[in-house]
């Protein structure tokens, strides 16, 4: 079946939801989700979204930016930190507006708290920017964009899978996709494509992240030629429940929390004499890794999965209701404690991809190191890159991310597909994605996806991980590359077709190998610690030979790197410490 | 421990009546239903299927009866459900919802509902400047109704919607409350024809089902009972002579 619509936005968390508001007041919008929207993972975050609003203490945008370049090591596009953090106070404003029930102060304002990496005037001391509500910050986030939705009555697509673009040189026509509840593919010929699928958490072990983050949208751009950037770069949250990987919001600390070793030590003391347990979350991450393999972990036996303690019982019960419900929640379901009496039990969890594909400020996707555009192309949120996380995201920009980056994408996109005519597709140009899935679904004996997924989410746990070396990682990218080797044996063992969800989890497979493999090659490559990427063999920084952005294209079996300039215009790098 | 995971199965495609398939699982205590549902979809048999998202209880797409009971798989542990080795633990698809595959049910009618009674805030007001003040009281007054995440859990433990397939249900009215109990919003006669209908909130009879199953703690019950009094409150007003 062949559908037109001038736009459509392939995702329905933060960033698509946004899009879709701005983008279908201006033209004939469609949302293509592979989830019931609202269960995206944009639901799932916690802790709150920043913005200088100064309704508790005193707050600069400006702070706010340098706070976001210094957190991501230097590697942030700078003109694009200062608009995240400009366009961040009537974002949440609008956000208030459209009926967010935002924590409130005393005066009936949207409360504020603290939270990791955030200063005032550059680094003197946590300041209170993280606006919240409770600690579903995201969920009503999602919540009111829906809602928003509904009442603009924006057309959904439910439970649609892309699997592929459709694009003429430099130009995309639109997309390919998979009906669920058919099990047919359906052309949507597009003048604007947006991609808003959300992060790819799931190519680890131990992650924060849903089952739907498989980073379906990177995949196909990648497998289009087009590179994906930045893709060394993969945030690890410092507090994930132990085993479990579920997360433990920033917030908690934020709050007062402190991470304890087995001494019942205040670590943080050691490696953040300034802002502690508040550091950005690859040097928590890092520290605790460090104390867990000096053999201070609660177990004390130096093994990766050991834990440390986030101790949030000083906070008291009043806290605890009000402002941290969740976690008190989570903590009761899964550990069976109660917080305000017993430490929580957490490690690391794999959590946020800095990298993505590259965009520019209003969200169209970049193919090379020189900017050039791809037409009608367009990405937002975690699946993109603008590049304002750059080696490490602070915690709450990336609520701010969605919100600021979908919105503007909306809106450019509301002016460009005015411009052009509706182009042409066919059947024909569904040719690719037809016999990717006759081949998976052809009925011929092969093994089930299962045991690749299982074998990828470990490798690149223990080799591609917190701390990282050039051996591991090589053994990495060739352990990847059998892997995408026995994928192509893959075959979907459900042989009905509607409702195949087995057919979703092989694509979604499909998927994680193709990223896991540029994530290896690109971490391999930048012979350098910087932000999340630290490499035991390159301790230190270089900018002088890696202040540039990785470029990683996928070619068949191999990874072809480049690199793009980052914009450093408004600070000079510095050595960063807190 | 050794446990039996018996699911209730249906392929409209290729089945007639639906039927029960038994998996022999082992699991940990301390894992999730949904661990052990993930493990037969990945190990022993592809062909299972279930929704399934952030696994953790904030995304809302695993609902389903477990020994009977509603609520969300990956928010209710092996122990809880199963007491020693080789326990059986029944798995069905949600109540009066089509099935669609397996756990997979139609939740068409149930967004409808939801969409009926307008779940957006309704202000034409404009505002001043930057936010919209509400006192931290006020924002309490609807703040487990934000918990929602329309999951369908109530949905399907009402026993009224056995009786009355037309009936609003818990969770629009419950999202119903959330707004209307906002002091920023106004939207309540918008609301009103909705709510105040035979098939609106009258039929509820404090069963306390949808209370019970709510995987967010919200009181259900009592968010229902809280509009009924609302739209009486503004019947009462507007039946004031006006001598």
């Amino acid at each position: 079946m062949i559908h037109q619509f001038d736009t459509v936005i392939v995702g329905s968390g933060g960033a698509g939801l946004y899009a879709a508001l701005e983008a279908s007041e201006r033209s004939k919008t469609a949302v293509l989700s592979k989830l019931y929207p609202i269960r995206s993972h944009t639901g799932a975050a916690q802790g709150g979204i920043s913005a200088a609003l100064g309704n508790v203490e005193e707050d600069k945008a400006e702070w706010h930016a340098f706070d976001t370049v210094k957190g991501g090591d230097y590697l942030v596009d700078q003109a694009a930190a200062k608009i995240l953090t400009e366009e961040a106070i009537q974002a949440v404003y609008d956000l208030e507006n459209r009926g967010l029930p935002f924590n409130r102060t005393p005066e009936g304002k949207i409360d504020q708290r603290r939270f990791g990496g955030h200063t005032r005037n550059f680094g003197e001391g946590p300041v209170r920017r993280a606006c919240y509500a409770a600690d579903r910050t995201g969920h009503m986030i999602l919540q009111t964009l829906y809602q928003q939705c509904i009442k603009n009555e924006v057309a959904f697509f439910d439970e649609f899978q892309v699997v592929d673009l459709i694009m003429t040189d430099t130009t995309c026509n639109g997309v390919v996709a998979v009906e669920l509840a058919t099990g047919e593919l359906h052309l949507f010929a597009a003048k604007a494509v947006l991609f808003a699928t959300g992060g790819f958490g799931r190519m680890f072990k131990i992650t924060s992240n849903a089952y739907a983050n498989t980073g379906d949208g990177p995949a196909v751009c990648a497998r289009k030629g087009i590179p994906l950037m930045d893709m060394e770069f993969f945030q690890f949250h410092p507090t994930g429940i132990m085993g479990l990987g579920i997360l433990i919001s920033e917030a908690v600390r934020g709050e007062g929390g402190i991470l304890r070793n087995r001494d019942g030590h205040r670590f943080m003391e050691d490696y953040s004499p300034t802002l502690l347990d508040l550091a950005p979350r690859d040097i928590v991450a890092r520290s605790m890794l460090t104390e867990v393999r000096a053999g201070k972990g609660i177990r004390g036996d130096r093994k990766i999965d050991d834990y440390l303690h986030l101790d949030a019982t000083h906070l008291g019960k009043e806290t605890l209701t009000t402002k941290l419900p969740d976690i008190s929640s989570f903590c009761q379901t899964y550990l069976g404690i109660d917080p305000a009496d017993s430490p929580i039990p957490v490690l690391p969890t794999a959590h946020y991809a800095m990298g993505g594909i590259p965009t520019d400020v209003h969200g169209r996707v970049i193919c090379d190191g020189q900017g050039t555009i791809v037409n009608g192309l367009y990405a937002a949120g975690e699946c993109a890159c603008v590049s304002v996380h750059g080696a490490n995201r602070l915690g709450t920009n990336s609520l701010l991310d969605l919100v600021v980056f979908g919105r503007r994408a909306g809106i450019h996109i509301g002016d460009y597909v005015k411009q052009i005519d509706m182009p042409q597709v066919s059947a024909a140009d569904a040719a690719d994605a037809q016999s990717w899935m006759a081949r998976l679904t052809d009925g011929s004996p092969g093994p089930h996806g299962g045991r690749i997924s299982e074998e990828m989410q470990t490798l690149m746990m223990e080799k591609v991980g917190i701390y990282r070396t050039a051996s591991e990682m090589a053994a990495a990218v060739d352990a990847l590359q059998a892997l995408r080797e026995r994928y192509q044996t893959v075959r979907v063992q459900d042989s009905g077709k509607q409702f195949n969800t087995d057919l979703l989890e092989v694509i979604e497979l499909g998927n994680l190998l193709d990223l896991s493999l540029i994530t290896a090659a690109s971490a391999l490559n930048r012979q350098e610690s910087r932000g999340a990427h630290s490499r035991e063999d390159f301790p230190e920084r270089d900018d002088d030979r890696w202040l540039k952005h990785t470029l990683a294209q996928l070619a068949g079996d191999i990874v072809r790197l480049s690199d793009k300039p980052v914009d450093t215009s408004i600070w000079e790098p510095k050595p960063r410490t807190y | 421990m050794k446990i039996v995971l018996k699911v209730e199965r249906f392929n409209p495609e290729s089945d007639a009546a639906p039927y029960y398939q038994s998996y022999e699982v082992d699991a940990e205590p301390n894992e999730r239903l949904l661990d052990a549902l993930m493990h037969v979809k990945r190990f022993l048999d592809g062909s299972l299927g279930f929704r399934k998202s952030c696994a953790h209880g904030v995304c809302g797409s695993d609902a389903m009866r477990i020994n009977g009971k509603d609520g969300l798989a990956c928010k209710t542990l092996i122990k809880d459900v199963a007491q020693e080795d080789g326990d059986t633990i029944t798995v069905q698809p949600l109540r009066y919802l089509p099935v669609q595959r397996d756990l997979i049910v139609d939740q068409d009618a149930f967004f409808k509902k939801y969409r009926s009674i307008k779940p957006y805030l309704i202000n034409t007001t404009p505002v001043d400047q930057g936010e919209r003040r509400q006192s931290q009281a006020e924002r309490g007054k609807f703040d487990d109704t934000t918990n929602c995440i329309l999951c369908a859990s109530c949905y399907s433990a009402c026993p009224v919607l056995g009786e009355n397939a037309a009936f609003l249900g818990p969770a629009a009215i419950a999202q119903a409350y959330r707004f209307i109990a906002d002091t920023r919003d106004e939207g309540f006669a918008d609301r009103l024809p909705v709510l105040d209908a035979p098939d609106g909130v009258w039929p509820c009879q404090n069963h306390f089902k949808c209370t019970q199953s709510c995987p967010r703690s919200i009181l259900i019950t009592k968010r229902i009972n809280q509009v009924k009094r609302m739209i009486e409150k503004q019947r009462d007003a507007g039946d004031t002579p006006s001598d």
